[in-house]
This record gives C-alpha cells, sequence and structure tokens, in this order.
C-alpha cells in the first residue's frame, strides 16, 4: 500500500517541526517567533487557551504549550502533562475594544453598563474572559454580556464586525477597523503568557530548545515590536 | 444474498471507523452522574428545546410547500431553486453563520432593515438561535418531503380532480396522507440537525447561558471546565439523535 506510506509519512511532519498550541492572542507574534526561532520549523495552532489545554488533555500531537494565564496552565502540569516547569514568556494588558472612531463613545468601563452598548466578553473559561471579569469586579461594575465568545480574537471579531459596540481583548489584539480605549493606570489586570514542553512531545530535545528560546533576548524582541509587555 | 468479500472488508473498516468514537463516548462517560450533569446543564436544555421546537415548527411550514414545488413545480431553473434550497445541508455549518451574519446581523443588508423598520436584532438573541437552527433544518424538511410527494399516487389525485375536488383539498385529502410517513421521517431529521445545530449558532447568534448556549454549546465549553460533564452531555446527545434516527426509520418504513 504505497499510498498509505506516503500518507503516514506526511502526517508523522518530518523529522523535527514542532507543533505548538497557543492562546489565540498570540496568533501573529507566535508565527514570529518561530521564524525567529533556528532550530526546528514551527507550526503554531492557535485557539482559546482552554482549548489548548483541552487538546493537551486529550492527547494531541502538540510539543509546547503556550497560555494566556497561569491558571490553565499549572493545571495541565498538575495532571503530570507537562515536562518541567511553565516558564512566563511575555505579558500584556486588557483595554477596551471599540469599533474605529469609537461611535458610541465609550470612555471606561463604566460605559459598558450602558443602555445602547452591547458588549461581548470572551468566556469565563478563556483567560482574557477570567481577566475581564476580574477587571469588572474590581471595578464594581456589573455588565450584562450579548455573548461569552470561545476566544478573545472572537471578542474583537464581533466588534469588527458591528455587531457589538464594545468589548475587553487584549492591547496586542487592536488591529484594523477597531480602536482601543485605554484603561487608567491601575486597573485592569495584567495578563502572563506561559509555555512548557507537553510531557508527550515525540521532540522532547527541540520542544525544550524552543520553550527556552521563548525567554531569550531575541524572542522578547519580537513579543516588544508586537506591543506586548515584558 | 452474499456480500463480496472486498465489499465487506471495506465497509467493516468503514464501520469501525464510525462506530468506534460513538462507543469511546459511552465509556468515558460517568454513568453516575448523568442526570446531575443534565440537572446542572437545565438552562441549555431549555433553550435546546425552545430553539429546536420553534425552528423545526418554522421547517415544516416553509419546508413541506418548498418540498411540493419541488416534486411538481414544473418551471424553468427548478434545478437551480432545489440547489440553493439544500445547499445549507452541504454548507460548513460556520459558513452558514458567516452568511447569517452578513444578511441578518447588525451590518448585514436585511438586518440593517430589521433594525432600523421594527428595531429587531437577531444576533445575541434566542430568535437568532432560532434562524440558524432552522437555516439548516428547512432544507432537510424540504428534501425528504420532496421524495415523500414523488411517491405519491397522481393517479388518485386525478380521480379526485374530476369528482371536484379543489387543489388543497386535494392536498390536504390524497397527497399528505400518502406522503405522511416521508414527512414524518423529514421532520425527525429536521429537528435532529436543530438540536445538533452548534458552527453557525455560535457565529451569528453567539453563546450566552439562558438565552443563545444551546446543549452542543454548553458541551464545548464545558471540555475545559467539567470534562466529565461534557462527556454526559455529550452522551444524552448520541442517545437523543439515536432515538431520533429509530423515529425517522420507523416513520419512514410504515
Amino acid at each position: 500500500m504505497p499510498i498509505l506510506g506516503v500518507i503516514l509519512a506526511a502526517c508523522s511532519s518530518g523529522t523535527d517541526t514542532l507543533t505548538v498550541g497557543a492562546a489565540s492572542s498570540l496568533t501573529e507574534v507566535m508565527d514570529a517567533v518561530g521564524d525567529a526561532f533556528e532550530g526546528s520549523g514551527v507550526i503554531v495552532s492557535a485557539a482559546g487557551s482552554q482549548v489548548v489545554a483541552a487538546q493537551v488533555r486529550e492527547g494531541a500531537p502538540l510539543d509546547v504549550v503556550v497560555t494566556a494565564d497561569e491558571a490553565t496552565i499549572d493545571r495541565l502540569a498538575a495532571g503530570g502533562l507537562l515536562a518541567g516547569e511553565p516558564v512566563r514568556i511575555a505579558g500584556n494588558r486588557l483595554v477596551i475594544v471599540v469599533a474605529a472612531g469609537n461611535p458610541k463613545g465609550v470612555a471606561g468601563l463604566a460605559d459598558l453598563v450602558r443602555e445602547d452598548v452591547t458588549v461581548v466578553l470572551a468566556a469565563s473559561q478563556v483567560p482574557a474572559g477570567a481577566y475581564a471579569a476580574e477587571t469588572l469586579a474590581a471595578a464594581g461594575i456589573v455588565v450584562s454580556p450579548a455573548s461569552l465568545e470561545p476566544s478573545v480574537r472572537a471578542v474583537v471579531a464581533k466588534v469588527r464586525l458591528g455587531e457589538a459596540d464594545a468589548g475587553l481583548a487584549y492591547a496586542t489584539d487592536i488591529s484594523a477597523d477597531v480602536a482601543a480605549v485605554e484603561l487608567p493606570p491601575g486597573v485592569g489586570t495584567d495578563a502572563s503568557y506561559f509555555a512548557a514542553v507537553v510531557g508527550a512531545t515525540s521532540h522532547p530535545e527541540s520542544a525544550r530548545q524552543f520553550v527556552d528560546f521563548l525567554s531569550s533576548d531575541r524572542a522578547r524582541a519580537v513579543f516588544r515590536t508586537h506591543g506586548f509587555a515584558p | 444474498m452474499s456480500i463480496p468479500r472486498r465489499l465487506g472488508i471495506l465497509a467493516t473498516v468503514g464501520i469501525a471507523g464510525l462506530v468506534v468514537p460513538v462507543v469511546g463516548l459511552i465509556v468515558r462517560t460517568s454513568w453516575g452522574r448523568v442526570l446531575s450533569d443534565i440537572g446542572d446543564a437545565s438552562s441549555a436544555v431549555r433553550v435546546s428545546l425552545v430553539v429546536s421546537v420553534i425552528a423545526v415548527t418554522l421547517a415544516v411550514l416553509t419546508g413541506v410547500p418548498i418540498g411540493w414545488v419541488l416534486a411538481r413545480g414544473r418551471f424553468r431553473g427548478r434545478t437551480v431553486l432545489r440547489a440553493a434550497v439544500l445547499l445549507p445541508i452541504v454548507l460548513p455549518p460556520v459558513v452558514s453563520g458567516v452568511a447569517l451574519l452578513a444578511a441578518l446581523g447588525r451590518n448585514g443588508s436585511f438586518g440593517r432593515w430589521l433594525d432600523g423598520a421594527f428595531s429587531i436584532g437577531l444576533p445575541f438573541t434566542t430568535a437568532g438561535a432560532v434562524v440558524a437552527a432552522a437555516f439548516v433544518a428547512i432544507p432537510f424538511v424540504a428534501l425528504v418531503a420532496e421524495a415523500g410527494f414523488r411517491g405519491v399516487d397522481a393517479e388518485l389525485e386525478g380521480v379526485a380532480a374530476t369528482l371536484g375536488a379543489g387543489p388543497w383539498r386535494r392536498f390536504r385529502r390524497i397527497v399528505l396522507p400518502q406522503a405522511a410517513p416521508a414527512l414524518a421521517a423529514g421532520i425527525v431529521l429536521g429537528w435532529a440537525r436543530a438540536v445538533g445545530e452548534f458552527g453557525a449558532t455560535i457565529t451569528f447568534a453567539g453563546n450566552l447561558p439562558g438565552r443563545t448556549q444551546t446543549l452542543p454549546l454548553a458541551i464545548f465549553f464545558e471540555l475545559e471546565q467539567d470534562p466529565a460533564a461534557a462527556f454526559s452531555l455529550s452522551f444524552v446527545l448520541v442517545v437523543i439523535s439515536l432515538g431520533m434516527l429509530l423515529a425517522a426509520r420507523r416513520a419512514w418504513m410504515r
């Protein structure tokens, strides 16, 4: 069965390509970091951190996992699914994402309770959703979201499409067609990204090198140019 | 009749591929907690029931007439019309969701009008979830209804016509009873599709517990929060779906 052989060979993705399961807010920057990495080739599979974690738990062939919070990766570590300790690699901060030009005149968190402002948040299982809930609770603001989205990028998409007027997302998620309303200093929970080698990886060596690389000066520079905090 | 060996082997491989995941799910399900997990997901169960029942009602009210038009209509472009009507069956659900957003979203061509004229906004509402479910259920009902109507004895209708029965009376008294088994099967299949709808719902209607979070959406989010609950709820949907398939088969064979 020569055809089957070819397919199987293609699936095992050669000798040294790393598959990185990453939080959706890292979609672009991870590609850039992967390009800067001189070891293996890197393929990024981006989804909500909770989805990436579920994939690891169910045995998806991921070599490295990067989440947007500590809790999600700690649960994987506690489950004995990681090789070595998770390391913090970058940070991010929450902003209010609104349509370009801010047509509803959203000035701060207090405006998110307005009747005429349709708000979407990430679901509480998503790190950005947990950060958003924490931020709103700390500010004593009770928002009735129209939807709890499966990833922070889905929140931005709903604002960008004009279905929602505002949402809470990361500063680095701001792209064309949307704008950020910054939160005052001290308001808003800061996000931290953590990376670790997946225990079941078939490339433990290069996976370890890549995780080390993620906290190198070279990778930090890439994160910085993409707007991430150290 | 004996089955050729090669066909038998390939069929076995295919059947294994189809059955193994479901068996895997059943094995992973913790029986003891299925009932309590359904209880915890009662709001998703309620949303699913409301959404799917309204959606299938819309699907019957429109899908059956569509099936009739496709079966009996003699007009140019019928093939194109059939393809257009059945398209949602083969469309990736997320594409259906994107299409619904493009048409009925706040910035959509019809959505803007709905909003302006009636201040109706469908995204993020239960009505939006109904629209998403109906969008995929109507073609199923129409497809099966068309097949059912094609099997109706046209001669009986002719006789009824000579006896002075009008078109509506003939449809009600001659056609409907004969097509009833097919229609029942179509309704069950359409309902199953409405219950299972995920991609178009999350894309178009969003996810809010108690409003747009149906059982499939609840399962998707539960998989991270509490995987065992996701398995329980998935198991329940497997049982419901299997039941519907058997019911549809019985209705069809009657």
